[in-house]
C-alpha cells in the first residue's frame, strides 16, 4: 500500500464507523475539492451508495459554476442533497457585499449561522427532488447530531488540533483543551444526549494528496480549479466577493500536483486567496470554536 | 510529498517535559532541509531583533503560528523526509496532564524516539512514556540521551543513563533498538557523526530513523476482519449483501470458508466487492474490504471474521488483561463499563486486580481495590457477552481494547489470556453444530418476509408462577389471532421427553437448559416466534440459552418480585394484572423489531 492507499483505507474505516455508530448523520459538501474527495470516499465506503444526506450552505454569493456542478453530481450520483441559507440576513442585506458589515461578520451570518440553523432543523432545509430536479422544503426537521466535515489538519493551525471524532456540546462549542483520547481505531461514538459530534474522515490528507487522489481516481471537480486559458485559476473556493484566483496555467489535476510539489506554490499557503483569513490572524480558530467549518 | 509507492512512517517523539524533544525535531528539520524556504533565516532574524538567543524549539512554535497562514506544517504533525523514507513526526506533550493526547498521537506511530536529558537523567515521564509505548505496541524505539553538551559530552554520564533506562525497559519487557548520545542544540549526532563525542561509534539519529520499518504488515498472519457492518442498500436495484470491514491481518479471497466469531456461523466468500470496480482480488492487512457470502447467514457488526483453514480467535467472557487507566474517576470493581474491541462492544466489569504498577516509580502493589488515573494494572475483566479476540502477543490489532466510563474512552489494554468461562463447553458444541448444520433451500430472510415477523425467542420466567403461565398462554393466543406464527413451549414439555434419558438417573439442570435451547434454536430456524416459559431461571441458565442461540434473537422477561441475584432481563414486569403485563411484553416485541 502506498500512502494514498493508506489514507483512503483510514478514511473509509472512519466513514463506516460513523455510519454504524451515529444516528442522524449529515455530510457537509462545500463543492470544493476536499469535500468532493470526501464524498467520493463515501461512495467507496458504501460500494457506490451514499446513505448519508449531503448538506451545502449556500451563501447566495457562491460562484455560479459551483451550484451548477453541485446539482449535476447530485443527480448523477443519486445523492440526498440538502441546502440551507440564512434567508433573514440575505433579505435584510446584512452582508459584506451589501456594505453592511466586515468580511468576518458576513461569514458568521451567511455560513456559521446558516449552518447552525440548517443542522438544528430550525432553518429551512431545501431538498433536491430527483423526479422534478427542483429543490423543495424538507419535511424532516430532526436535528443532525453527527456532521461529517472535510477539514484537513494541514489547512491551518486550529484544524491540526482536531480529532477524527470531535464532540461539541449543545452550543456547538469545541473544548480544545479537553478532547477525548482517540487510539487504536477506537473513536468517540458514545454520547450523552444533547452532544453533537463532528467527524473528520480526511483529517490526515494534505492538499497535494487530495489532488493526487483526484488525478488517480479521475474524480470530477469544478472547472474553476483549472486555468481555462486566462492564466488564472482558483486554488481554494469560497464566495465570489471574497475569493480571488491565483496566477497559474495548470489545466489538469496532474499539472496541479506538479505545481504544488515543485512549482510556484510549493511554499505558499493554500488559503492565501481567501480574504477573511487575512483580516485577522487567529480569528479562524475563534470562528471554529463557535462552529465554523 | 511522497511519490507514489513510498510509504510514510509515523514517528512519535516522547519523553519528560523540557528534555529537549522540540529542539531535536527542529534540528532534524533544519539538517534535512525539510523547512519551507527562508523559514530558518526568518526566525534567526526574529530572534536577533528581539535579543533572544535562537533556539531550535522556536521553529516548532513559529511553524505552528505560521499555520494561520496555511503553510503545511504542524506542531502536532510534522512532515519530513530522508533520502530513504517519508516521515510524519508526532510531537507528544511531555506533561502528565496531556497523557491522553500523548497516547492519541503515539497510537498511530510505528516507531518512537524517547528523549532523556543527560543532566537530569531518567524522570517520571521518561518511564511513563516508555511504558505507554510498550502498551501501545510500539516496538521500534530509539532512546536519545540529549543535552550531552550540558555534561561535557562525558561518556560515563551517557553510560549511566543508558544503564538505568535499559534496566527499566527490561522490567517492562522491551528492548530499545539503540541508545544514542546527542545534543539537539549543538547538532551533535543528529545527522552527522558527533565530532564532540569521538568515543561514540554508533549510528546517528538519522541513521536509526532509516532502519525503522513502516507499520509491520500483518499480511502473513491468520485472516482477521472485525465486521463493521453488513450493508444492503436497495437503491438502484442493488441486491448485494456486503460484509464490510478493514482487514487487520491476513487476506481473503473468493472461495474461502469464513467463520464469524463469537457466533461460530460460517459461509463461503462469493465475491470481493469494491467501488467503482473490483481491482484487488485478495484484500489484505490494512485494506478496507467488502465481500458477499454464498450462503445467507445472519452476521452483524461486532463479529470477527476468520478463515476455517486457519487458527481460530479466542472467545470468552473472561479476559486477563494489562491496562492503563486515564479516567477522571478510578477504575472500580462492581461498576459497569463498556469494553470495545475491534468493532465489538459489551458491558464489562473489573472483577479482580492482580497487580498495579505505578509507571513513574515502577512500584508494584497487590491487593488494591481500584485503579487510579495514570496507573497501569494487570487485572481480570468479566464481560456481559462473549467477545472474539486474539492474545496481544499473537496479534496486536485484535488483542487490544478500550474501556469506556460514562461515554468516554477512559482506558486501554491488551488481552493476555482468554480465560475459560462456564459457557466454554456449550460454545464449542454450538460451533460444531454450525459446521454440520444442514440448510434447506428456504432462507431465513424469505421466511421472515413471508411471515411478516422476525424469529424470536421470548424467555418468560419469574417468581409469580400463576401470572407467568397465564401471560405466556394469552400472549401466544393473541399473536396467533394477529396472524403470527407463534408457539408456546413450557419447560415441562421438554423435561419428560427430550430430557427423559437424564431425568431418572441424575438431574442435570444445566443440560436440561441446554437441550431446551437447542430445541428452541430449531424452532427459531423455522421462523417462529417462540414463547418459552420456566420458573425462576437463574443468570447461568440464561447464559446457556444465550450461548446456544443467536443472542440477538432472545428477549428475557421476568414476572413477579425480583430474586437475588437478579436476572439481567429485558423486561421486569410487576403487578398482578395479566392484560397489563401482556401489553408490556407486546411492546417489548415491537421494540425489538420482532413484529412487522
Amino acid at each position: 500500500m502506498d500512502h494514498l492507499d493508506q489514507l483512503e483505507s483510514r478514511s473509509i474505516h472512519i466513514f463506516r464507523e460513523a455510519y454504524s455508530c451515529i444516528d442522524n448523520l449529515a455530510m457537509l459538501w462545500s463543492i470544493g475539492k476536499d469535500s468532493t474527495v470526501m464524498l467520493y470516499l463515501a461512495r467507496k465506503a458504501f460500494f457506490g451508495h451514499v446513505p448519508i444526506p449531503l448538506v451545502h450552505i449556500d451563501t447566495a454569493y457562491k460562484i455560479p459554476e459551483m451550484i451548477e456542478y453541485r446539482d449535476r453530481l447530485a443527480l448523477e450520483w443519486n445523492l440526498t442533497m440538502i441546502y440551507g441559507q440564512n434567508e433573514a440576513a440575505l433579505k435584510a442585506k446584512q452582508t459584506y457585499p451589501d456594505g453592511a458589515c466586515d468580511r468576518l461578520t458576513c461569514c458568521g451570518l451567511l455560513k456559521t449561522q446558516a449552518l447552525t440553523d440548517t443542522l438544528s432543523g430550525e432553518g429551512v432545509r431545501y431538498r433536491l427532488n430527483h423526479a422534478t430536479k427542483a429543490y423543495e422544503p424538507d419535511p424532516n426537521t430532526e436535528p443532525f447530531t453527527g456532521v461529517i466535515v472535510g477539514i484537513r489538519a494541514d489547512e491551518e493551525g486550529s484544524r491540526s488540533k482536531e480529532r477524527y471524532f470531535s464532540p461539541r456540546d449543545t452550543q456547538n462549542v469545541w473544548d480544545l483543551g479537553d478532547q477525548p483520547p482517540e487510539f487504536w481505531n477506537q473513536y468517540k461514538t458514545d454520547f450523552k444526549p444533547g452532544t453533537h459530534v463532528r467527524i473528520h474522515p480526511i483529517l490526515d490528507w494534505r492538499e497535494v494528496d487530495v489532488w493526487a487522489y483526484i488525478e488517480r481516481e479521475k474524480i470530477p471537480t469544478v472547472s474553476l480549479y483549472y486555468d481555462q486559458g486566462t492564466g488564472k485559476r482558483y486554488r481554494s473556493l469560497g464566495c465570489e466577493p471574497c475569493t480571488f484566483p491565483v496566477e497559474s496555467t495548470a489545466k489538469t489535476p496532474a499539472e496541479l500536483v506538479a505545481e504544488l510539489q515543485t512549482g510556484k506554490f510549493k511554499d505558499i499557503a493554500e488559503r492565501s486567496g481567501r480574504a477573511q483569513d487575512a483580516e485577522d490572524r487567529g480569528t479562524l480558530e475563534e470562528l471554529r470554536r463557535k462552529g465554523y467549518m | 510529498m511522497a511519490p507514489k509507492g513510498r510509504e510514510r512512517l509515523s514517528l512519535v517523539v516522547a519523553g519528560h517535559v523540557d528534555h529537549g524533544k522540540s529542539t531535536i525535531v527542529g534540528r532534524l528539520l533544519v539538517d534535512t532541509n525539510s523547512l519551507p524556504q527562508g523559514k530558518l533565516e526568518m526566525i534567526q532574524a526574529y530572534c536577533e531583533r528581539n535579543a533572544k538567543p535562537f533556539e531550535y524549539a522556536f521553529l516548532l512554535d513559529a511553524l505552528k503560528d505560521e499555520q494561520s497562514q496555511g503553510i503545511t506544517i504542524d506542531a502536532a504533525r510534522i512532515f519530513f523526509k530522508t533520502a530513504k523514507r517519508d516521515f510524519l513526526i508526532i510531537d507528544a506533550p511531555g506533561h502528565i496532564e496531556f497523557l491522553q493526547n500523548m497516547i492519541s498521537g503515539a497510537s498511530h506511530a510505528s516507531a518512537a524516539l524517547l528523549v532523556i536529558d543527560a543532566a537530569e537523567g531518567v524522570r517520571e515521564n521518561s518511564r511513563r512514556h516508555g511504558y505507554m509505548l510498550a502498551m501501545l505496541g510500539i516496538r521500534q524505539i530509539a532512546v536519545l540521551v540529549n543535552k550531552m553538551d550540558m555534561v561535557g559530552y562525558r561518556q560515563e554520564v551517557f553510560d549511566q543513563v543508558v544503564e538505568e533506562y535499559r534496566r527499566f525497559l527490561k522490567e517492562i519487557d522491551i528492548e530499545a533498538r539503540e541508545f544514542l548520545p546527542v545534543s539537539g542544540l549543538q547538532g551533535e549526532n543528529i545527522t552527522v557523526a558527533p565530532a564532540a563525542m569521538p568515543w561514540f561509534t554508533g549510528p546517528t539519529v538519522l541513521d536509526v530513523l532509516d532502519t525503522f520499518e513502516p507499520e509491520g504488515t500483518l499480511a502473513g498472519m491468520p485472516f482477521r476482519l472485525p465486521v463493521q457492518d453488513v450493508y444492503k442498500f436497495t437503491k438502484m436495484d442493488d441486491t448485494r449483501r456486503i460484509v464490510a470491514g478493514t482487514v487487520d491481518s491476513g487476506s481473503i479471497k473468493v472461495g474461502d470458508e469464513v467463520v464469524f466469531y463469537p457466533s461460530g456461523k460460517s459461509s463461503t466468500v462469493e465475491t470481493i466487492e469494491e467501488f467503482p470496480t473490483t481491482t484487488i482480488d485478495e484484500p489484505s492487512a490494512g485494506q478496507s474490504a467488502g465481500f458477499t457470502l454464498a450462503q445467507q447467514i445472519y452476521v452483524r457488526r461486532g463479529e470477527l471474521a476468520a478463515l476455517r483453514s486457519q487458527p481460530a480467535p479466542k472467545v470468552s467472557t473472561r479476559l486477563r488483561t494489562s491496562l492503563f487507566w486515564l479516567g477522571r474517576t478510578p477504575l472500580q470493581q462492581n461498576k459497569d463499563y463498556v469494553l470495545k474491541l475491534g468493532t465489538a462492544r459489551t458491558r464489562a466489569r473489573l472483577t479482580d486486580i492482580t497487580r498495579i504498577l505505578d509507571a513513574s516509580s515502577l512500584d508494584t502493589r497487590e491487593g488494591a481495590g481500584q485503579i487510579e488515573r495514570h496507573q497501569v494494572a494487570d487485572c481480570i475483566l468479566t464481560l456481559d457477552a462473549p467477545i472474539a479476540c486474539d492474545l496481544a502477543d499473537e496479534n496486536i490489532l485484535t488483542g487490544r481494547f478500550v474501556l469506556l466510563d460514562d461515554f468516554e474512552i477512559s482506558g486501554g489494554g491488551l488481552v493476555r489470556e482468554a480465560i475459560e468461562d462456564p459457557q466454554a463447553k456449550v460454545r464449542e458444541q454450538v460451533m460444531r453444530r454450525h459446521t454440520k448444520w444442514q440448510r434447506g433451500r428456504v432462507s431465513a430472510q424469505a421466511r421472515e418476509e413471508r411471515y411478516g415477523q422476525k424469529a424470536t425467542l421470548l424467555v418468560i420466567t419469574g417468581s409469580n408462577d400463576a401470572l407467568r403461565k397465564e401471560v405466556s398462554r394469552d400472549l401466544e393466543a393473541e399473536l396467533f389471532e394477529g396472524g403470527h406464527h407463534v408457539y408456546f413451549l413450557g419447560i415441562g414439555s421438554v423435561l419428560y421427553g427430550v430430557d427423559a434419558d437424564i431425568r431418572g438417573s441424575h438431574e442435570d439442570h444445566a443440560e436440561d437448559i441446554r437441550r431446551l435451547a437447542e430445541v428452541s434454536n430449531i424452532l427459531l430456524d423455522s421462523g417462529l416466534i417462540l414463547i418459552v416459559t420456566a420458573s425462576e431461571l437463574m443468570q447461568h441458565d440464561l447464559d446457556i440459552i444465550l450461548t446456544a442461540m443467536d443472542r440477538e434473537q432472545v428477549s428475557a422477561v421476568w414476572i413477579g418480585d425480583e430474586v437475588t441475584p437478579p436476572l439481567s432481563s429485558d423486561l421486569h414486569a410487576t403487578g398482578d394484572d395479566a392484560a397489563d403485563v401482556r401489553a408490556q411484553v407486546m411492546a417489548l416485541l415491537k421494540n425489538r423489531g420482532a413484529l412487522e
